[in-house]
């Protein structure tokens, strides 16, 4: 019991490790912030070509989804930030990262958001168009909101994922906080700096995970 | 009503749900081969008592015999007791994912242990006693609600059990459909089964029933024959209840 | 034209392909068979917690919302790190391929709970009351009129859940699994060039693409009908 207590929850460590932590956290949660919205647009693009665009188009757009819903995210990662620079194209660890959840978060984002879309019937577009709105302000003022709506279980369920792949930015050393936490572990050779990312994590992320329960049951409850 | 012993006898039966009491000590008593009809106003607690008499719902206080079972002892086998006492539901609750003649046969084969080939003879009997021979390998989505509703019965029925309860059958259904649903019902009581039916089908009634229960706030204000509580009913309730039914 | 060719010669070197595609196809054989445990162990454990939850004891059911609730917020990744490095300073040790393993099937275990779970409820209380007015005990009740109503409509979130998680074995080639990422990664440092990883990201199209549209498809069939 000692012995697991000096290894896993050893409060000197803590406090000693506690600057760096702190660091990678606010490094996360900065890194959510660009990859949400990132993401986002990504998949409001892609649903939007999917749904509206012609037969090629929304051909071509599954295709897309599909290939980087198939390929993981730290497959991608890896070839943008290490294979690129053999062809000469070096993105950086930034690059990399930004370019890698565009891609694939924005597929995952762009699947719920055409179902969503889909969901809306087609007479709401109709009508808003018979009242003389563009087809653009139709779909942003009429076809979206409600779009959004009745997938927002997925979309909540989404983010929370995105904000847990952040975590994978650790394998190119951008000094997140399961980054942070690794180099905490080396210099301490004690796993203490890692439970303490896990508990970091987990506060974070836990009234997320009760949100999207919450809504997922309701939308079950209501086939 | 007959001398014997009566086959349902309840006594004094308490329900609550948190500070609310449905059920405020309600007797009844039902001979062998009664019809007994249960009526009163939404919420009067008729539910809650049929449910009661085969402890779908605990209750709080009382006793239930059925059949000389003591139903809410803890020694009783409730699972075997249950067997004994068919019910039908208003919203039929047919297993979606299993055929008329599967929805039957479930508890032949689970709770009776019959093999699948006795299973599969028994429901086919039942089915064909509620008229729906031809459609035992439909699937409820398959079918109208009236025949839902006999494949319910055909469920019950082929348990052989010693009571029937039926909470409002009939309300569920369009009204060209309930026909069917009391036909069987009426050719279940010739063959002699007991019934406890909830319902507000005053011409069934009439035609059918022994006697007549009527339920207000979670007790049983009167009862008595059908042509005397339609006719001449003793307690004012009863007789603003019954004047607002025959209104439609 | 010099670019292309430099293009093709980094990334589609057929040279380098042909030597590293045995490691990268004896990769894609341990990611399958990681894949397989996972989804198995991780299904099976779910459904378990989900069936526990369905008898209704308080404290237990609090010990599997949050053990459920645990597994969703933490990212897969610090799971299989605080297994692989963490345990052997408490002085057990894990292999890569077990730490992998055993996170993965606790995170799909959590979220198959949540599904199945979301499942068993969605089922009307007349299908529990109609099986056991003709009695019927509570679990064949639960097994068989509950579950397979609810795993019909669980059916087109679990297979997308289940997809997303088993890719999650990439990560661990972190822990020196020489799964897919794994080899291509080494592959890629002996050759100094990244054509394995090109052949690394085919093998998981050849083995997600399919799973990927069949989950389309199992969607697209399941999810209104009743
Ligand atoms: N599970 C429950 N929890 C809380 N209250 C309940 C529950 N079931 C029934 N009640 C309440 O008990 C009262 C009696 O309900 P019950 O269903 O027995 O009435 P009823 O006479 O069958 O009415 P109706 O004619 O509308 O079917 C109602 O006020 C109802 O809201
Ligand atoms: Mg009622």
């Amino acid at each position: 019991m000692e012995d697991f207590l000096f290894a896993f929850l050893n409060w000197d460590i803590v406090t000693q490790a506690w600057p760096i932590l702190w660091r990678g956290f606010a490094y996360t949660l900065a890194l959510s912030a660009m990859t949400v919205p990132l993401g986002l647009a990504g998949g409001v693009a892609l649903a939007l070509l999917a749904t509206s665009g012609p037969w090629w188009v929304r051909l071509l757009a599954a295709g897309w989804t599909d290939f980087f819903r198939a390929i993981p995210p730290l497959v991608l990662l890896v070839f943008l930030y290490a294979g690129l620079p053999f062809a000469g194209i070096d993105v950086g660890a930034w690059g990399a990262v930004a370019l890698g959840f565009l891609l694939n978060t924005g597929s995952y984002y762009g699947e719920v958001l055409r179902a969503g879309i889909e969901s809306v019937p087609r007479g709401q577009m109709e009508a808003a168009r018979s009242t003389g709105l563009t087809r653009g302000q139709a779909l942003a003022h009429v076809v979206l909101p409600q779009a959004v709506r009745n997938v927002l279980p997925d979309l909540v369920s989404n983010t929370l994922e995105v904000v847990k792949l952040t975590s994978i930015a650790s394998v190119v050393a951008l000094p997140e906080l399961l980054f942070q936490a690794r180099q905490a572990q080396n210099a301490t050779y004690n796993a203490t700096p890692i439970v303490a990312a896990a508990i970091a994590y987990f506060l974070l992320l836990w009234p997320l995970v009760r949100l999207v329960s919450r809504l997922e049951n309701r939308a079950m409850a209501g086939r | 009503m007959t001398s014997t012993a009566p086959i349902i006898d309840a006594r004094g039966v308490w329900k609550r749900f948190g500070g609310l009491a449905v059920l405020k000590g309600v007797d009844l008593s039902v001979a062998e081969r009664e019809l007994v009809f249960v009526i009163g106003p939404s919420g009067s607690g008729k539910s809650t008592f049929l449910r009661c008499l085969n402890r779908l719902e605990e209750p709080d206080d009382g006793s239930i015999q059925v059949d000389g079972i003591e139903l809410l002892s803890p020694k009783t086998d409730i699972n075997a007791a249950r067997r004994r006492i068919g019910m039908v539901f208003q919203s039929f609750n047919l297993y979606p994912h299993m055929t008329a003649r599967q929805n039957v046969m479930l508890a032949l084969r689970k709770v009776l242990g019959q093999n699948k080939d006795q299973a599969a003879t028994v429901a086919a009997r039942a089915l064909d006693r509620v008229g729906l021979a031809e459609r035992m390998d439909h699937y409820p989505a398959q079918l109208s609600g009236g025949q839902q509703q006999r494949v319910a019965i055909a469920r019950a029925i082929a348990l052989e059990p010693r009571v029937m309860l039926f909470d409002e059958p009939t309300s569920a259904l369009d009204p060209e459909l309930v026909g069917g649903v009391l036909n069987v019902m009426r050719e279940l009581r010739q063959d002699g089964m007991t019934m406890v039916v909830v319902s507000h089908e005053m011409a069934f009634a009439k035609a059918a029933a022994d006697r007549v229960v009527f339920m207000a706030d979670g007790q049983k204000l009167e009862e008595g024959p059908p042509a005397q509580i339609f006719e001449a009913p003793q307690h004012e309730r009863t007789r603003a209840f019954i004047r607002q039914i025959d209104r439609h | 034209m010099d670019g292309l060719n430099n293009f093709i010669f980094s990334f589609f070197n057929l040279k380098v392909m042909a030597q590293y595609l045995p490691l990268v196809a004896q990769g894609l054989a341990l990611t399958v068979v990681l894949a397989l445990l996972i989804v198995v162990c991780g299904l099976a454990l779910g459904l378990l917690l989900a069936v526990l939850r369905s008898f209704g004891i308080r404290p237990l059911n609090w010990l599997i919302i949050f053990t459920v609730d645990v597994f969703r917020a933490l990212p897969p990744l610090v799971i299989i790190v605080l297994l692989f490095f963490g345990l052997p300073a408490a002085g057990m040790s894990v292999s890569g391929f077990a730490a992998t393993w055993l996170s993965l099937t606790l995170v799909l275990m959590a979220f198959a709970e949540e599904i199945f779970w979301a499942g068993i409820t969605a089922v009307p209380k007349g299908q529990w009351e109609a099986a056991r007015s003709t009695g019927l005990t509570f679990l064949q009740t639960l097994r068989m009129v509950v579950l397979p109503q609810a795993l019909r409509i669980t059916i087109p979130p679990l297979t997308n859940r289940t997809i997303a998680i088993t890719k999650g074995t990439a990560l661990g080639s972190v822990v020196g699994v020489a799964e897919i990422l794994g080899a291509a990664q080494s592959a890629m440092s002996f050759s100094a060039n990244p054509s394995p990883l090109t052949l690394g990201a085919i093998a998981y199209l050849v083995l997600f693409v399919p799973v990927v549209a069949l989950g389309r498809w199992i969607e697209t069939r399941f999810a209104w009908k009743r």
